[in-house]
């Protein structure tokens, strides 16, 4: 297998620092705007954009955690090796504006199991969906709103999301076999 | 037809046998045996070629359980005598708890003409103590010795009453033969599946202690004293009931033992899924395993150990194997729920083999005491009423005159226990899937093949 | 004494803790945690287990440990089918084995089992491809209940490594001490049998090792004295006594009994301060323990009960995930 790096530490940060403007912008600021970043690497991305957004904007958007374990379509295929994270939705969220952040969007069906884990605690008045990488092949008609870059790639690859927190550094690698 | 067993290893513990040779039986006895000095007899020989076997007398059980009549659907007369030849066993002694049991006449008359019509093996029927087995009065205990018992035991179920096995023992001195017990005290063991001690307690099964076995075998033996008369001790499972016997015996009390080879290999971590062979925990399929339910239980590793020493100083006079043989249904249950009992007629030899190949002991002592020892256990004793034993002079033995009776076994032979191939109608074995190492490869009953194995052949000759 | 350093965690079955390593009783923490997490949620309802059948199969009335099974299956989204032997013919003649290769065909994914006899479980383990869980069989395991009381002591305590635990009553019938001795000691925490001595099995007296150097229990240690016993205790799980142990000659009386034996504030105050009290209910009160310890501020009967929910669930997740 072999990598190679498609998104820097500086190509990050500045997908972020644009992401978090167009949803200020889109959403006319930031009343009633709630992220929630799944685990593991959404929870982080979830978090910088709101410090971005509290930086310019001067207000704290309320960040929440996700883990979709308990509303996967593929229990049975499941590693049980895999601890099962938090969830912590720390505001009733009906009513509100949800930004579900994700690290990569892939087939839509993670997506799919958040939108359903997220009705269970209330009625949102809209959910939004921001993803660093879209690397295309979805199986559900899901899509971003907020994409940080647009990756094409073919099945057999994959996408790599490194985060400092979780990996010590950030950069974002496609993954791939041996030419034949 | 003749045999002539040919070039086998013969072992006769009774006589002090051990020669390489031939062996000749006409007309269904012994006629010449190696190194008999006088001429071989002449004739017409189907020939068995015995060489790298062993040869010794046909086998002798004490204890067995036919299950017939009333248990046809556990065994029938024609299955387990099928099983004991297969097993090695030339004559068989049956306990009489069947339905009806062997309280009566008839009862005796039925089981012999079955034997005699559908079996393949001698068998001789121990009659009951008491009426029905019920433990209140004595059986007819005449009637049964004229009959052709040759000993008595409500065995399954101990004599309760200390009192009734006194007169139990007192009556059978005119006949001579032995009162066998069940030793348990049913107040100790009330409701127990397996041996108390860690293995029950890590289970969370009720426990059956050592001490509901030793607290009847002293009270028998202080009741031999107090009689005179022959008592006879079944499945010997504790050391305990080891130090007892030894103290009688050197008393001088007429009391005998016998141990099961189930007792003498085996654990009561076998009920866990170990086993004195593997000496490793093989899987989690064998916990609780109703096949290693039996009573009296399997014991620990130290009874285990009193056990084998017992039989080498003759404080155990002798092994029977309690051939117990059930359905799949009474033992495929809940453990409380499943019946007591090993089939154990078709793995006594080769389980007992493999004390032999661990150098836990001898080779000719082993086939002592399941050859002439036996025999002498039932021999009857100062009869004054119906004296004359049912059973044939010489049995157990290969002395000139005796019933060509011989077990023809390959001590190194390998195989694989599998339940299913078994003769018996039990299956009931905790040796599924074992491989054991010795195989009888011949029984011979009154000079006829009552067993062969496949891969035996045998050859024509005369001379 | 545990050979396997591997930590097993795709289970099919579960039977006992007594193979249960830490790191995967930790998982089983980690689980219950998330699965608590739902418990706090306004619709306490993940569809996980959508689809799924869960048969709960009792031969023994046990209305708590039945409803916690079912109220955790319920909550995951599986659809549930409660089997008793006042409802069906389990009690009447009908082969255990039969009745659960019935069940097995119907179409049941997971089947929680009590029995009054010991080794049910295990039988129904041997001959079913099914996951089988047990919810307490004779005097052997209750690894549920076990593992709802080590939550809730690591809950309350903030870890169980070091912890001097005392159970106290008639271990000699308990399937709840047997398997919480299992899983106390696999966490590290220190194990203290008390009770009369006809209600403490013979053998935990004197230990022997069985062959192949696998000991048959953990160190244990024995204190017939209620009072010393309970000397610097972090933790006191009061065990049921079942009144028939009496009429079974195991007891004088129950007077005598609960003069020695019962819990009470005084006997409870030679503990350390902060020492929970335990019970796996339904509680004799005033016989094994005085209603104001049960109801006291020490008392943490009513969390067990609340995480024996979710750490039901965990076992229903974890049981019926990883079947790819």
């Amino acid at each position: 297998m072999s990598e190679k790096i498609i998104m820097s530490e500086t190509e990050i940060k500045r997908a972020l620092t644009r992401i978090a403007h167009e949803i200020v912008e889109r959403n006319k600021g930031c009343e009633d705007l709630v992220f929630v970043g799944m685990q593991t690497r959404g929870l982080p991305l979830a978090q910088r954009l709101a410090a971005q957004i509290e930086a310019f904007e001067a207000v704290p958007v309320p960040v929440g955690s996700l883990d979709i374990s308990f509303y996967r379509d593929d229990l049975a295929s499941l590693d049980l090796r895999h601890i099962v994270q938090r969830t912590d939705i720390p505001v009733h969220i009906s009513g509100k504006r949800l930004v579900l952040v994700d690290d990569v969007l892939f087939t839509g069906r993670s997506i799919r199991a958040a939108l359903d884990a997220l009705i269970d605690f209330g009625r949102p008045r809209d959910i939004q969906l921001m993803v660093l990488v879209d690397r295309g092949h979805r199986q559900l008609p899901i899509r971003a709103d907020y994409v940080g870059k647009n990756i094409p790639t073919s099945i057999q690859e994959d996408i790599q999301v490194r985060l400092k927190e979780i990996d010590g550094r950030d950069e974002v690698a496609l993954i791939f076999g041996e030419q034949t | 037809m003749n045999l002539l067993i040919k070039g086998g290893h013969i072992l006769d513990p009774s006589q002090g046998l051990d020669a390489i040779g031939d062996l000749y039986i006409v007309e269904g006895k012994i006629t010449w045996v190696e190194p008999l000095k006088e001429k071989r007899p002449l004739g017409k020989f189907a020939v068995i070629p015995a060489s790298g076997l062993l040869v010794c007398p046909g086998f002798v059980d004490l204890h067995c359980h036919l299950r017939q009549p009333g248990y046809e659907d556990k065994e029938t007369i024609a299955s387990g005598t099928r099983a004991a030849a297969k097993g090695g066993f030339t004559t068989l002694c049956c306990m009489p708890n069947t339905k009806p049991p062997v309280d009566s006449q008839a009862v005796v008359e039925y089981v012999q003409r079955t034997a005699h019509t559908e079996g393949v093996v001698r068998v001789y029927p121990i009659g009951c103590i008491s009426k029905g087995l019920k433990g209140e009065e004595l059986a007819e205990m005449g009637e049964l010795a004229a009959a052709g018992v040759m000993a008595y035991s409500d065995d399954g179920q101990p004599v309760t009453s200390s009192r009734l096995m006194r007169h139990a023992l007192e009556y059978s001195l005119a006949f001579g033969r032995p009162i066998i017990d069940h030793c348990e005290d049913k107040a100790l063991s009330a409701d127990g599946a397996m041996n108390e001690g860690w293995v029950a307690t890590r289970l969370g099964l009720k426990g059956i202690p050592a001490a509901a076995e030793e607290a009847i075998v002293a009270r028998d033996i202080a009741l031999a004293e107090l009689t005179g008369a022959c008592l006879h001790i079944a499945h010997v499972s504790t050391a305990g009931s080891v130090d007892l016997l030894r103290r009688a015996k050197d008393k001088g009390l007429a009391v005998t033992a016998e141990v099961t080879p189930h007792h003498l290999t085996l654990t009561e971590e076998r009920v866990m899924g170990f086993s004195t062979q593997t000496a490793h925990h093989t899987a989690s399929a064998l916990w609780y395993d109703t096949n290693a339910k039996v009573n009296p239980p399997l014991r620990s590793e130290k009874d285990r150990q009193a056990l084998l020493e017992a039989l080498k100083d003759d404080t155990i006079d002798a092994i029977a194997t309690d051939h117990a043989p059930h359905t799949i249904v009474d033992k495929l249950c809940e453990f409380d729920a499943a019946a007591f009992g090993i089939s154990g007629l078709e793995t006594a030899l080769g389980c007992l083999l493999s004390l032999v190949h661990s150098g836990q002991l001898d080779l000719k002592l082993l086939i002592s005491k399941l050859t002439w020892e036996p025999v002498r256990i039932l021999e009857i004793k100062k009869a004054s009423l119906f004296p004359t034993s049912p059973l044939p002079w010489g049995l157990g033995t290969l002395q000139m005159g005796a019933p060509g009776d011989v077990t023809i076994f390959d001590p190194s032979k390998e195989w694989v226990v599998n339940p299913n191939t078994f003769a018996s109608k039990g299956k009931n074995t905790p040796w599924a899937g074992c491989q054991l190492k010795g195989q009888v490869m011949a029984t011979v009953v009154a000079g006829n093949l009552a067993y062969r194995d496949d891969s035996l052949r045998l050859e024509g000759q005369s001379a | 004494m545990r050979t396997n350093s591997l930590i097993k965690m795709e289970r099919h079955h579960i039977i006992d803790l007594d193979d249960f390593s830490q790191e995967e009783i930790a998982l089983i923490f980690a689980t219950t945690d998330a699965m608590k997490e739902i418990l706090s949620r306004e619709i306490r309802r993940v569809p996980t287990l959508r689809g799924k059948t869960i048969v709960t199969l009792f031969y023994e009335p046990s209305t708590r440990t039945r409803v916690s099974f079912e109220l955790a299956a319920k909550n995951l989204g599986a659809d549930v089918v409660n089997v008793t032997s006042s409802t069906a013919s389990v009690a009447k003649g009908e082969s255990i084995i039969d009745t659960m290769r019935t069940l097995e065909a119907l179409g049941a994914d997971v089947i929680v089992i009590r029995h009054f006899q010991s080794g049910v479980p295990c039988l129904m383990a041997q001959h079913l491809q099914i996951s089988v869980i047990n919810a307490g069989d004779g005097c052997h395991a209750h690894p549920s209940q076990a593992l709802l009381d080590l939550y809730t002591i690591r809950e309350k305590l903030g870890h169980i490594e070091g912890l001097k635990v005392v159970i106290v009553g008639d271990i000699l019938h308990s399937r709840v001490a047997r398997s919480n001795i299992w899983g106390l000691s696999a966490m590290g925490a220190q194990v203290v049998l008390c009770g009369p001595p006809t209600l403490i099995p013979q053998e935990l007296r004197r230990p022997q090792p069985l062959k192949g150097g696998e000991c048959p229990f953990p160190p244990l240690t024995i204190q017939e004295n209620l009072d010393r016993a309970l000397e610097e205790a972090d933790v006191v799980m009061v065990l049921r006594l079942q009144k028939e142990r009496q009429e079974g000659g195991l007891l004088p009386s129950l007077r005598e009994y609960i003069q020695l034996y019962q819990l009470n504030s005084a006997r409870l105050s030679r503990a350390h301060l902060h020492a929970l009290v335990m019970h796996p209910g339904p509680m004799n009160e005033g016989i094994e323990i005085t209603p104001e310890v049960a109801h006291g501020p020490q008392s943490v009967v009513e969390d067990q009960v609340t995480n024996g929910v979710a750490v039901r669930m965990a076992l229903l997740y974890m049981v019926t995930g990883g079947k790819g």
